[in-house]
C-alpha cells in the first residue's frame, strides 16, 4: 500500500512537470530502464535510473534513490555517478533479499520509541522503512520545493540532503536525520562493497582509494611492502571465481 | 512426552573457545560428555573459503556469522526502573552463534590480565587506603592469584600458537617485550608477527615518550605450527579479514581449528548442534542440576539430557538467564546490593583518536590484532594518587585491515559526500591510522543482568535485560588514557590528529564497539557475593561450573578470552584432580 502507491503516484505527479534541463541528463542507459514502465513517463523521468530490471523498487523510488545516490557520488575524475557504479541496484537486490525483509531482525512488540541510545525501535524491515521513508521525504520536498525530490536540480538535492543531515527537514512522523544515515549507509555499502552485490562496477571505488581487494595473501610480502606505494590491480570475488 | 536421552557423566552447554576446552579436557579423563550447541554446525574448510570468505558486507555488515536476533537478543537500558527495550539487531556488540561460537569469528588479541588484577579490592586498598573506593563501585578479589593462573594461560597459549614476545621470563624483564605483565615460565610459542608500517610508527613514538611499546600477543600464528593436541595451525596471511571472518589458512585460532578435530575423534564425545538449550534441571535439595533440556531445533522437539556434572559455557547471557530461570541463587537487587547471580555486570570502556600521516599504511596488509601496543596506562602500572579513577587500559595502533566500507577515516572538515570527499577518501585511504584506548570496566552497583519482564526470545524465554551504563571511573579513566593516546599520535608525526574522543555520554546500543561481556555469574570467596567458588563451581549446585567471562568480578583493560581460557583448564583441572574423587563442594563457604 504505502510502499507501492504513493511513491508511484509521486513519481507520475513528477513526471508532468520535468523540464528539458532536467530531461538533458538521462543517460544513454536509459531506453532499457523501463521495465513495466510506459515509454512516455520513462523518457519524463528525470534522473538517471539504471538500465538493469529491478526486482522490488517502484519506478519513483528508483528515480529517488538514483537522486540520493547522484548526490553523494557524482560523476567526475574518480569516478561515475552512483546510479552508474550500481547503487540502484544494489539497494533494490538487498531490499528484495532476505535483509530487506526483515531477516535476522527481532520483531516482537510492543514497540516504544525508547531513548536514541536505545537503537532503532520501528517494526518496519528495511524494504519497508525505505518504502516509508522516501514518501515521506518525497512529500517534504514537495512542501518545500513544490516537486519530488529527483525533480530538484543538482544544487537543491545537495541542499535537501543537507537539511536532512542536520535534523532540520521535518518529515510528517518519521526521523529525517536518520533516515539520511540508512540512505548514506547504503551508498557506502554499494560504492565500496565487492561489485558481486551490484554496485561498485568495474571495482571503480577500489580503484579511488587503491584497495587491492583479494586475494590478500601477504605473508610473503608484508615486510617489503611496508611503507611503500603499491600498485595492484583490484581483484574480486569474481576475478578469482 | 520429553524425549529422555542417554544419561552421560558431563553435558556442555554452548560450544565456543570454554565448552570446546571443557569437552576436551573432561573426555581425556575418560567421562563420557556431550556438547550442545544452539547454533549450527560449521567447518573451516567447509564455510570459509577464498574468494568469497573475503566478504565486507556479509560478515562485517551483515554479520553472517552471528547470532540471528530474531532468535534471541537482550534488552538495554541505563538506570533501574527505566524501560528496557529490544537490541532488534546488532549495532554495537555482537553475539556468537554456532559450532566454535565466537571463538571462530573473533580477531585473536590473546591476553594475560595484570596480576593485580585478580586481588583488585586488596590491592587497591592497600595502596590507596581503605576510603579510596567509592562505595557504588563493588569491585571484589577473584579468589585466585595470577600466579595459581599461569600454567593455565601458558596451556592456552600453545594451544593457540600465540605470536608474540615475552616480556616477564620468570621474572625477568625481556627487552622487546611487555615489561608489565606478569611473570611467565615459557616463551610464547610463535614469534611476533611481521610489524606493520604503522606499527613501527607507533613503537617509535612510544619508545620516544618513554614507554614500553611490544608487539600485541596474537593468536594469528606467525609460523606453521602444531599445537599439544596434535592439530595444526596454518601460517597468518596478514589479510586484514579477521575479526567477524572465518579464516581460510587456518592461522587464526579457533575451537574449530585447535580443539574440535582431536574432540571429534574422540568416541566419547558427541557433539549435537542446533541443539538449543532452554532450561537446567534443578534439584534444590540435593543441590544438583540433574540435567538439562534442549530444543532440537530442526524438529522442535523438546528433550531432556540428564548428566552427572554440567558445564554452563554458553557466554555471560546464558549463563545467566539459565540460572535465573532456574532458580539457582539469590537474583541481584541493586537497591539493597543483595544476591548475586546477575551482579557486577561488565563491559570495556574503549576510546581512540584518528591520525593522519605522510607514509603509506598500506591498511589492507593486516592480522586480527593491532601491531603494537603499550601497558603502561593499564590496570595499577601507573599511579591513581590524586587522579580520581582506577584502572586503565592500553594504546595500540590499528592493524586490522583497511576493509573499505568502514574503514576509511577523513580528516575533520571533509564534506559528507561529493566529489570534495571522493577526493579526500583518494588522498588519506592510505594515509590513515587510528589509535585505541581499549579500557577497563569497573564494577557498579547499578550495572547487572536480569530477566526482562515483558520481551521473549524465539523459544519463549524471558529475554536478558542489561541495566548498564557508563560510570564516573569509566569516563575519568578514558579521558586519561585517550589523551595519552593523542599525545602518543602527535609524537607519530602525524599531519593531522582528530581531537580524541574518549569514552563519553550514556552507553548505546548503536555505536559499534567490542564483544566483550563479564559478570553475572562472578566468582569469589564468599557464597554472600558470589555466584561460583575460585574452581568455577556453583556455590548451590556442586556439580554445575560456569564458565567464560560470566565469572569475572569486574572486566580489566584487556580483551577478556586469554583469561577464559586459562580459567577453563584451571576448573578443568580442579573437576579431574579433585572433584572426580570426592564429588561435591571443592570449597567450604
Ligand atoms: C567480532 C569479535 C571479535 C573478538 N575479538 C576478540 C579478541 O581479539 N580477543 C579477545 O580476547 N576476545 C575477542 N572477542 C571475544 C571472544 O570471542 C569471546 O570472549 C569468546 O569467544 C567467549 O568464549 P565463550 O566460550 O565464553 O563463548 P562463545 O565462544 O561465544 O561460545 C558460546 C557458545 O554457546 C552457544 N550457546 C549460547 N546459549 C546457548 C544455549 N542456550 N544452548 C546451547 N548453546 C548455547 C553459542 O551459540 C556459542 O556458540 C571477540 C568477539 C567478537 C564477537
Amino acid at each position: 500500500m504505502v510502499d507501492q502507491t504513493i511513491p508511484r503516484r509521486n513519481f507520475l505527479k513528477g513526471a508532468g512537470v520535468a523540464g528539458t534541463a532536467v530531461a538533458a541528463t538521462l543517460s544513454s542507459g536509459l531506453a532499457a530502464c523501463a521495465d513495466g514502465q510506459t515509454p512516455s513517463a520513462a523518457a519524463a523521468k528525470p534522473a538517471t535510473p539504471p538500465s538493469e530490471p529491478l526486482l522490488t523498487l517502484t519506478p519513483g523510488e528508483a528515480a529517488f534513490l538514483s537522486a540520493v545516490y547522484d548526490t553523494f557520488i557524482p560523476a567526475d575524475q574518480f569516478s561515475p555517478s552512483g546510479t552508474d557504479c550500481g547503487l540502484v541496484v544494489y539497494i533494490d537486490r538487498q531490499l528484495a533479499g532476505a535483509w530487506g525483509q526483515g531477516a535476522r531482525f527481532y520483531r516482537m512488540g510492543p514497540f516504544l520509541p525508547g531513548k536514541p541510545e536505545q537503537g532503532y525501535q520501528l517494526p518496519l524491515t528495511p524494504r519497508e522503512y525505505f518504502a516509508n521513508g522516501i514518501a515521506a521525504a518525497n512529500a517534504w520536498s514537495r512542501k518545500t520545493y513544490g516537486t519530488p525530490f529527483d525533480q530538484l536540480s543538482p544544487a537543491d538535492r545537495d541542499a535537501a540532503l543537507k537539511t536532512m543531515d542536520g535534523g532540520k527537514a521535518e518529515f510528517v512522523d518519521f526521523n529525517s536525520k536518520r533516515f539520511l544515515e540508512t540512505l548514506y549507509q547504503s551508498a557506502m555499502e554499494g560504492f565500496f562493497a565487492d561489485p558481486i552485490y551490484g554496485g561498485n562496477r568495474d571495482k571503480v571505488s577500489w580503484k579511488m582509494v587503491n584497495y587491492p581487494g583479494l586475494p590478500a595473501t601477504y605473508a610473503t610480502k608484508a615486510a617489503e611492502y611496508r611503507g611503500k606505494k603499491v600498485n595492484l590491480s583490484p581483484q574480486s570475488i569474481a576475478d578469482l571465481n | 512426552m520429553a524425549k529422555t536421552m542417554k544419561h552421560v557423566d558431563a553435558v556442555c552447554v554452548g560450544m565456543g573457545w570454554t565448552g570446546s576446552i571443557m569437552a576436551r579436557e573432561l573426555t581425556k579423563a575418560g567421562l563420557t560428555v556431550v556438547g550442545l550447541e544452539r547454533g549450527a554446525n560449521r567447518t573451516p574448510a567447509e564455510n570459509f573459503v577464498l574468494p568469497t570468505v573475503r566478504d565486507e558486507l556479509k560478515y562485517r555488515l551483515r554479520l553472517d556469522t552471528m547470532l540471528d536476533t530474531s532468535v534471541e537478543t537482550i534488552t538495554m537500558r541505563h538506570e533501574p526502573g527505566e524501560t528496557a527495550l529490544p537490541m532488534r539487531r546488532w549495532e554495537t556488540f555482537n553475539m556468537g552463534d554456532g559450532l566454535g561460537g565466537s571463538g571462530l569469528h573473533w580477531n585473536g588479541i590473546t591476553w594475560r590480565f595484570a596480576p593485580s588484577e585478580f586481588v583488585l579490592r586488596s590491592h587497591l586498598t592497600q595502596r590507596y587506603g581503605k576510603n579510596a573506593i567509592p562505595a557504588d563501585v563493588t569491585i571484589q578479589d577473584w579468589g585466585i592469584t595470577y600466579d595459581e593462573l599461569e600454567p593455565h594461560y601458558d596451556r592456552f597459549e600453545k594451544l593457540c600458537g600465540v605470536s608474540g614476545k615475552a616480556g616477564n621470563l620468570k621474572g625477568q624483564i625481556v627487552e622487546g617485550g611487555n615489561p608489565f605483565e606478569g611473570p611467565r615460565q615459557n616463551e610464547y610459542p610463535n614469534k611476533p608477527l611481521i610489524l606493520s608500517q604503522g606499527g613501527a610508527m607507533f613503537m617509535k613514538a612510544a619508545q620516544g615518550l618513554g614507554y614500553h611499546p611490544f608487539q600485541t600477543p596474537a593468536s594469528n600464528s606467525s609460523a606453521p605450527y602444531t599445537n599439544p593436541e596434535g592439530l595444526t595451525i596454518g601460517q597468518c596471511q596478514y589479510c586484514g579479514h579477521c575479526e567477524f571472518f572465518g579464516c581460510e589458512s587456518n592461522a587464526k585460532a579457533s575451537p574449530n581449528v585447535c580443539v574440535l578435530p582431536a574432540l571429534m575423534r574422540d568416541s566419547k564425545f558427541e557433539l549435537r548442534t542446533d541443539s538449543y538449550v532452554s532450561r537446567l534441571i534443578y534439584d534444590k535439595h540435593a543441590r544438583k542440576v540433574t540435567g538439562v533440556v534442549y530444543i532440537d531445533r530442526r524438529t522442535g522437539e523438546e528433550i531432556t539430557q540428564t548428566a552427572d556434572i554440567v558445564i554452563l559455557s554458553a557466554y555471560p547471557f546464558n549463563n545467566t538467564l539459565l540460572l535465573l530461570l532456574a532458580g539457582i541463587g539469590q537474583p541481584y537487587d541493586p537497591h539493597t546490593g543483595k544476591g548475586t547471580v546477575g551482579k557486577n555486570y561488565c563491559y570495556q570502556t574503549i576510546g581512540g583518536v584518528s591520525l593522519f600521516v605522510e607514509e603509506e599504511i598500506n591498511p589492507w596488509i593486516g592480522t586480527g590484532t593491532s601491531a603494537a601496543s603499550i601497558d603502561d596506562f593499564q590496570a595499577d602500572n601507573f599511579d591513581h594518587g590524586g587522579l580520581g579513577f582506577f584502572g586503565g587500559g592500553y594504546i595500540c595502533v590499528s592493524g586490522s585491515g583497511g576493509r573499505p566500507i568502514q574503514v576509511r577515516a577523513t580528516p575533520p572538515g571533509t564534506p559528507r559526500w561529493g566529489t570534495a570527499w571522493k577526493e579526500a577518501n583518494a588522498k588519506w585511504y592510505n594515509h590513515n591510522l587510528s589509535l585505541t584506548s581499549h579500557g577497563c570496566n569497573y564494577a557498579h552497583r547499578n550495572n547487572y543482568l536480569d530477566l526482562d519482564p515483558t520481551y521473549k526470545d524465539a523459544i519463549g524465554r524471558p529475554l536478558v535485560r542489561q541495566t548498564y551504563n557508563y560510570r564516573d571511573n569509566d569516563y575519568k579513566m578514558s579521558a586519561y588514557v585517550t589523551a595519552k593516546a593523542a599525545e602518543i599520535a602527535k609524537a607519530m608525526g602525524a599531519k593531522i590528529v582528530n581531537p580524541p574522543q574518549p569514552r563519553t555520554g550514556n552507553f548505546g546500543a548503536t555505536n559499534g564497539q567490542a564483544t566483550h561481556h563479564t559478570g553475572g555469574c562472578i566468582m569469589g570467596t564468599d557464597p554472600k557475593t558470589s555466584v561460583v567458588n575460585r574452581y568455577l563451581q556453583n556455590w548451590n549446585a556442586s556439580n554445575l561450573f560456569v564458565m567464560g567471562g560470566a565469572v569475572y568480578p569486574q572486566n580489566a583493560g584487556h580483551n577478556p578470552t586469554g583469561t577464559m581460557g586459562a580459567l577453563a583448564y584451571w576448573s578443568a583441572n580442579a573437576i579431574v584432580n579433585q572433584y572426580l574423587k570426592s564429588p561435591g563442594a571443592l570449597v567450604h563457604a
